[in-house]
């Protein structure tokens, strides 16, 4: 039978109904067109499909949707501020920090989660961090550029 | 006069011209998870899902494919077997021996019998299984050694030969020969196969599909259909990866979508789960190589005989001209006067391998570099010297096996700037003193060098084509034959418009590729995207030029020289005007401003029967020092500091083309040492998800990584801007790692053998070989 939750879904408050087996991947790209979650190995291992549940990185393809109910939940499509790109974003953009893209949504959003609990990673924490990301096209050496241009970026603003 | 230029940009260069090093056309769509992959695409209405039911037998006859609960499962709709199919249920890329469900015959375990839709995707994976089925078993080839014995092939053996290597061999002063297994890969595209079919009237069918090949597919589904090539569209936006796996492959992912739309008149999507994707689909060929090598004390190779068997699996798809790309890069960069290759292309009750980045390419390579490593070990030589001593020559010693005169040699100039540039000598030096002091850990180093054939080595297939049109506001509809896989192409081949026209590459728009807009393109392989499109595009835009100065020498009456497009701006004699203005008047004075373009390569022209011609328009070439550390306990390894250099000629984008390079490497290091594919005594593939099926991840990157650009190097023949094609040829920069592991190992045994290490070399093989090595068995 379907459930009652409610959550916080990139800044807007949800209320919605969801069968128990329903997956909060699923959720999030059918229900409400989050398409930049995306789904590859179904399987938690490559971690294209992650987003954030109460500002902590989580892969999205093994998470129930009932799971989420009183959280706050943030995808990819909730991190720029309007029209303008969160530094992380530009970074994987001017860096070089992907080719398809494909696993671009989920590798930025766990860079996120790395830099909100360490602003200032060496490279060996940001490999360590980031392997739980797979990427096919890459050797990850501009990921890692990426992120570590991002903590550079972020760490200025700050101190502005 | 000045008609409304903006002075203050005259002398500001376009955005996006050749040579710079523009970031992804996509960037920013990727970065904010806007960009449109086919499953992103909005689905239409009644949309169905599709699951499809697969063998669990490596070779069966189906005696009875009972179906009926399947279909009164909940919300399943249709289901389709063999014998709904209206059309040719075949897929085959060259021959007709894939079928797109199994009609009463199943090949391998994963083969599709039946297809079921259902209103959601878990409804129609649930019902798949639901299905009863009888198999009789028959005798399975499983294996390589059986298939041979058997003399399983899907296609005839066939034989390159120059010399007589046997005589050669037999004379030479030393001989070495021996037995190497290579691994196939399995290509993980993130984005794993799908298609969306879409019913349109009269029975047309519009079909989004990830594919590296939009015309085969549409003309795959058109046959299956029982239609006309007219009747059906597909079109591609992006890929989330392909690496060749989405060359022949997504043809039978179409069909099957296409065949649920016209039967039910509903939109169908299909897209395999992780699992589903790695059983189903083809895999780069693991391969057997048998070697035998005579050689003089310098290490000059007198007389070299391989004999090559791969696994094709159930069907030919493309593996005719994967193991013919086998054969032509078993010298890679090394002269070879006295050669015999056999080549077996083995049939197994296995999924039916396929396309990956280097197209057989990278094993033939792997096998004469193993040989060189080898000859070095017998001599007590540092490899490099025999790699150095066997090189092609740049006026002599400079024809290859197939009678290909190389005429562009540069693999002597790029292994001794990296030699120097990666300190290698001094680094060896101190490698061997760390060893000796160091009993569980041991370094290795190696410098493998790349020289590969840039052309489909199929002659017919190097054409392509482009359509452009120019709007009224200057603004440009960019179009052509080539696929986007996240390699860049997009944005290259904007940037040769962007330079032809000098305009900004932000007023012209990329376009999906579309059957009906650019029809019977190639496939968008054998890294031949940029230089094929590129070039089509190129003709496309200076048609367009042209009648843009004819128009304008006439409207202003001046000569026709004086028409002069620079910076975004269009100088006709003393007059200065936008590209917008001028493509304004030309519109009202009646000029077309769409054009196609067209390009086929010259120069090649290839001989099957015989194995002989120039199948190779050019070559690029590369060279790559890996250092390892091994752990002699455990055999695990590290990659310490990877060096190197590659040549592009005078790349399109270095941005692009050094993201291929790191790209690609780091890929070729996963095929050698982590990718291991395993199948089970019953024919099923054990490694179907990344759980079991080891991608290098971001921890595995070299601590140091230091990549190049071969500088002021311009490809001697006329290619687009005389730039080279970067796709495949990094790939096989890391049979460096392997070497440099097989060095770390040989250190065990202070250098006086060389060790036998099964690829990938994994801890496992690592083991096994350290243990052979100190005399054991494991």
């Amino acid at each position: 039978m379907a459930q009652e939750i409610e959550f916080n879904l990139n800044g807007e408050q949800i209320t919605c109904a969801v069968e128990p087996p329903t997956l909060l991947v699923d959720l999030l790209r059918d229900r409400f067109g989050l398409a930049g979650i995306h789904v590859a190995c179904e399987t938690s291992r490559c971690g294209s499909c992650v987003i954030h549940i109460d500002g902590r990185s989580v892969k999205s393809c093994i998470i129930l949707a009932v799971e989420v109910d009183g959280c706050s939940v943030m995808t990819i499509e909730g991190l720029a501020d309007g029209e303008r790109l969160h530094p992380l974003q530009t970074a994987f953009g001017d860096c070089g920090g992907r080719q398809c893209g494909f696993c671009t949504p989920g590798m930025v959003m766990s860079a996120l989660d790395l830099l909100q609990h360490n602003r200032d990673p060496d490279e060996s924490e940001i490999r360590e961090w980031m392997e739980g990301n797979i990427c096919h096209c890459m050797g990850y050496h501009n990921i890692v550029g990426a992120v570590q241009a991002a903590a550079s970026e972020l760490q200025a603003d700050t101190e502005v | 006069m000045t008609m409304g230029a903006d002075k203050n940009r005259r002398d500001v260069p376009i955005r996006g011209a050749v040579g710079s090093a523009l970031p992804h056309d996509s960037a920013h769509l990727h970065v904010s998870g806007a960009a449109l992959y086919t499953d992103d695409i909005a689905e239409p209405r009644n949309l169905l899902h599709i699951a499809l039911g697969m063998s669990t037998r490596p070779h069966a006859r189906i005696h009875n494919l009972d179906l009926s609960k399947v279909l009164a499962a909940a919300g399943v709709v249709e289901v389709l077997t063999a014998e709904d199919i209206p059309g040719k249920n075949d897929f085959g890329p060259v021959i007709a021996d894939d079928p797109i469900l199994a009609p009463g015959l199943v090949q391998f375990v994963g083969q599709p019998m039946f297809a079921v839709a259902a209103d959601t995707v878990e409804q129609a994976r649930r019902a798949a299984r639901l299905a009863v089925i009888e198999y009789e078993d028959l005798d399975a080839i499983l294996d390589l050694d059986e298939a041979v014995a058997a003399k399983s092939f899907v296609l005839p053996s066939e034989k390159l030969q120059r010399g007589d290597s046997g005589a050669a061999i037999s004379a030479a002063t030393h001989s070495v020969s021996g037995r190497v297994r290579l691994g196939g890969q399995d290509q993980f595209y993130l984005e794993g196969q799908i298609a969306m079919a879409v019913p349109r009237e009269g029975g047309d069918l519009y079909v989004y599909s990830s594919t590296q090949h939009p015309g085969e597919v549409q003309h795959t589904v058109a046959a299956a259909l029982g239609k006309q090539n007219k009747d059906v569209i597909v079109e591609c936006r992006r890929m989330g990866g392909a690496f060749g796996g989405k060359e022949s492959q997504p043809a039978q992912i179409a069909c099957i979508a296409a065949l649920v739309a016209a039967r039910t008149g509903r939109a169908a999507k299909l897209r395999l789960d992780r699992d589903a994707d790695m059983i189903m689909t083809g895999k780069r060929h693991d391969f057997v190589i048998d070697y035998n090598v005579g050689f003089n004390d310098e290490g000059e190779i007198e007389g070299c005989e391989f004999t090559f068997a791969s696994r094709c699996g159930m069907s030919a798809d493309l593996s005719g001209a994967i193991n013919d790309r086998t054969m032509f890069h078993s010298d890679n960069a090394y002269y070879l006067k006295n050669i015999t290759i056999v080549s077996h292309r083995c049939k197994t009750n296995t999924v039916s391998n396929t396309a990956f980045r280097g197209f057989g390419g990278p094993q033939g390579m792997f096998a004469i570099e193993y040989v060189i490593d080898d000859i070095a070990a017998c001599l007590g030589k540092d490899p490099l010297d025999v790699r150095r001593r066997n090189f092609y020559g740049t006026t002599d010693r400079n024809v290859t096996p197939y009678q290909q005169t190389i005429e562009d040699n540069i693999i002597g100039e790029i292994v001794d700037q990296l030699e120097r540039t990666a300190d290698y000598r001094k680094r060896r030096a101190e490698l061997q003193n760390y060893n000796e002091n160091s009993r569980w850990l041991k370094r290795g180093i190696a410098l493998t060098p790349v020289k590969f054939g840039i052309s489909f080595t199929a002659t017919h297939l190097n054409q392509a084509g482009a359509l452009l049109h120019v709007y009224t506001d200057g603004t440009v509809h960019l179009n052509h034959g080539g696929t986007e896989m996240g390699q860049g192409l997009f944005t290259k081949v904007a940037q040769v418009v962007a330079e032809e026209l000098q305009i900004d590459i932000d007023r012209i728009k990329i376009t999906a590729s579309d059957t009906s807009k650019v029809p019977n393109a190639s496939a968008t392989a054998a890294s031949s995207g940029s230089d094929l499109n590129g070039k089509a595009a190129q003709v496309a835009a200076r048609t367009i030029k042209e009648r843009l100065i004819v128009f304008a020498a006439e409207h202003y009456g001046v000569r026709r020289d004086e028409v002069r497009f620079v910076n975004n701006h269009v100088y006709v004699g003393a007059t200065e005007l936008t590209f917008a203005e001028l493509a304004h008047q030309a519109w009202f004075a009646r000029i077309s401003l769409s054009a196609t373009g067209f390009y086929r390569t010259p120069k090649i022209n290839y001989n099957r029967a015989t194995f002989s011609g120039r199948p190779f328009y050019y070559f690029a070439y590369g060279a790559a020092v890996s250092e390892v550390v091994v752990d002699v306990l455990t055999g695990e390894h590290r990659l310490l500091r990877v060096d190197v250099l590659h040549d592009c000629g005078q790349s399109l984008n270095p941005a692009l083309d050094l993201g291929q390079i790191e790209g690609g490497f780091i890929q070729g290091a996963g095929w050698l040492t982590s990718e291991e594919l395993c199948w089970n005594t019953d024919g099923a593939l054990t490694t179907h998800a990344p759980s079991t099926y080891k991608i290098p991840a971001c921890s595995d990157l070299p601590v140091d990584f230091r990549i190049a650009m071969l500088e002021s190097h311009a490809n001697r023949e006329d290619t687009i801007y005389r730039s080279k094609a970067v796709g495949e040829p990094p790939l096989m920069l890391a049979i460096s790692v392997f070497h440099a592991i097989r060095d770390a190992v040989a250190s065990v045994g202070d250098h006086k053998s060389s060790p036998l290490l099964q690829a990938p070399a994994t801890p496992e093989a690592i083991l096994r070989a350290i243990t052979r090595m100190q005399g054991g068995d494991l």
